[in-house]
């Protein structure tokens, strides 16, 4: 079309369109800082107001003392530790199972309905919600299997709850190794298990590591489903055994928020920080990893 | 392959240090008296300040001594009291026939001990002037099953033309269960259409921020935000009473005010360590639950308590 006008009105036109262009880059920029600035500024009002409440009960004696009735006195101890310990042993079940389901699923399982049905189920299962999972540990680890409110039924109802999500992540980490490098593996003479050990786990361990941040993190702020194994709320001892009774961080901050004492919502709030500083300290471990083998990777 | 092994490992042994590192943290002292073992207490949320402000003191004279305590709620503390998981069940209602009936057949016995008294304070927006009391029947009207009153002109051809909104506590709250049998007649029977949460600062929160509001839970919230709501007396017949700790004390504020108990397993007062903390709560629960909002019963009644148990 503007091929058969002459010269000066294609520039014009041009110059329209591009200023089109332009303009409507410029909208859709604005849109989406518009949709981050959302995000941002909900998270930034959130800590402001949890750090301007929290912390001036944020002390050492905080973190190390238990609960007790004087706002002042409180600690965050038990729960504390209740709530590593559960985060701990969920990892030790969930990422190896995770990763060997993931592993199987992608590398060896064949192609057939068995394998769909399976798949179909597991991104099922992500969806679930939490508390489903709270009453089925109630009802099988601490009821049928008699494990009793311990930190062991706890740590395995909550390694239920995060497998889907390990298991989807790792899939989608081993899927995104190049089949290339699986094909010149298999050239050499490697048998499938060596392909998979020395060639698809190196590359997809950072993948696989983001699944497992992602998983971890829920799993130390999910509340519902530990109300149902231990709704715990004053333990002025911590956990030395799996078999022990325990409290996690989320429990006791929601017990605090709910005293009628105005300083218990301070004291409350300093609990979540202390619940963020450990989400945070978690990742950054985690990140520090996947971060190591990205570059040994990329060696 | 050696160097894909580590791969997976660091990983998982990273969290299993973690783990390890948090198992080591903590640590008690030695005892002075000898005694030990775990007293598993369950319960009312309302119930469980006291006991907890019980087991924290019991706590400095028995270290050795652990007392876990929950807060399931009433109904769901007895659940597990009843098939002998916990030795003590906080209670802010007396335990229910079934509950009995559960109890029985799984041969569990046990003790029923007042701690406490507790006023269920009926309170309105603080710019709610035109109203100072309400009348037992008045609140019927408002809160019986299926009421369709929505204007404070329909409480009283007095009031306002103004819309009435309600604020109560859920059904699982022992506050719940008491204020619909006192108030409607029957436990549990009340209208469904009100805000309803378990955690009575959110309907502190919403009264206050509600000029047209209404609401009802325990004292001790409405005595740690007097400033912010406003509260009403109750006439039951006998004039306006408003809960104060005297009113309360004195069985006047009528038929608001309830005791509050705590269960124990009849069987595990054999245990030295069981016996001694319930002695301890009952010798102590005067002070404690006035220090931790509630209104303590004559000392008499604690008396009777302790003689329940020797």
């Amino acid at each position: 079309m503007s091929a058969q006008s002459p010269g000066g009105s294609i520039r014009t036109e041009r110059s329209a369109r591009a200023r089109y262009r332009a303009i409507r880059g410029g909208v859709f920029y604005a849109l989406f800082l518009g949709s981050i600035l959302v995000g941002i500024a909900g998270l930034l009002a959130l800590l402001i107001d949890v750090f301007m409440d929290g912390l001036p009960w944020l002390n050492w004696s905080f973190i190390t003392s238990y609960p007790s009735r004087h706002a002042n006195q409180s600690g965050i101890l038990a729960a504390l530790v209740g709530s590593m310990w559960v985060v701990g042993l969920t990892a030790a079940f969930s990422i190896p199972v995770g990763l060997a389901t993931a592993v199987y699923l992608e590398e060896f399982a064949a192609r057939n309905w068995l394998q769909r049905v399976i798949q179909v189920n597991i991104a099922n299962l992500a969806g679930v919600p939490s508390i489903i999972y709270g009453l089925l540990g109630l009802a099988v680890f601490v009821q049928l299997l008699s494990m009793g409110r311990s930190v062991l039924a706890g740590a395995l109802t909550m390694s239920l709850l995060v497998l889907p999500i390990v298991i989807i992540a790792s899939q989608e980490a081993i899927r995104a190794v190049p089949g290339s490098y699986r094909h010149a593996a298999y050239a050499l003479g490697a048998t499938r298990w060596q392909v998979v050990k020395g060639v698809v786990l190196p590359q997809a361990i950072p993948g696989v590591m983001s699944g497992i941040i992602l998983a971890l993190s829920r799993a130390i702020g999910e509340s519902a489903p530990m109300i149902a194994i231990s709704a715990l709320v004053f333990l002025t001892f911590v956990p030395n055994s799996p078999g022990d009774k325990f409290t996690v961080l989320p429990i006791q901050i929601f017990n605090w928020i709910s005293l009628p004492q105005a300083d218990f919502k301070g004291v409350a709030s300093a609990g979540i920080i202390v619940l963020l500083a450990v989400l945070l300290t978690m990742n950054a471990g985690a990140i520090w990893i996947r971060n190591k083998y990205q570059k040994r990777r990329n060696e | 392959m050696r160097f894909s092994a580590r791969h997976t490992l660091l990983p998982a042994a990273l969290f299993f240090a973690l783990a390890l590192a948090a198992a080591c943290g903590g640590g008690n002292g030695g005892s002075e008296t000898g005694l030990s073992g775990s007293i598993d207490i369950d319960g009312s949320s309302t119930v469980f300040p006291i006991t907890q402000a019980v087991a924290e003191e019991f706590r400095k004279t028995q270290n050795k001594v652990q007392v876990p305590v929950g807060v399931s709620g009433t109904g769901g503390g007895f659940k597990r009291f009843v098939t002998g998981e916990t030795v003590i069940n906080d209670a802010s209602r007396p335990i229910k026939p079934s509950e009995v009936e559960a109890a029985k057949a799984n041969g569990i016995e046990f003790i029923e001990l007042e701690v406490a008294l507790d006023g269920v304070a009926i309170v309105t927006n603080s710019q709610a002037t035109f109203v100072d009391c309400l009348t037992v029947a008045e609140l019927r009207t408002i809160w019986a099953p299926g009421s369709k009153v929505n204007n404070w002109n329909q409480v009283r051809s007095s009031f306002p033309d103004a819309p009435l909104r309600l604020y109560g506590p859920g059904t699982d709250s022992g506050t719940f269960d008491y204020f619909t049998e006192v108030i409607n007649g029957t436990e549990d029977a009340s209208r469904a259409d009100y805000t309803a949460s378990e955690d009575d600062n959110v309907l502190v929160q919403g009264i206050s921020g509600d000029r047209s509001s209404l609401g009802y839970f325990g004292y001790a919230f409405y005595a740690e935000n007097s400033a912010r709501i406003r509260l009403l007396g109750v006439d039951a017949g006998k004039g306006c009473v408003k809960p104060t700790r005297e009113t309360i004390n004195t069985g006047t504020y009528a038929p608001l005010s309830r005791h509050l108990y705590i269960y124990v397993n009849k069987k595990s007062l054999e245990r030295p360590e069981v016996k001694a903390f319930v002695e301890f709560y009952l010798k102590e629960a005067s002070i404690l639950a006035e220090e931790v909002g509630y209104v303590a019963l004559p000392a008499s009644d604690y008396q009777a308590g302790l003689s329940k148990i020797r």
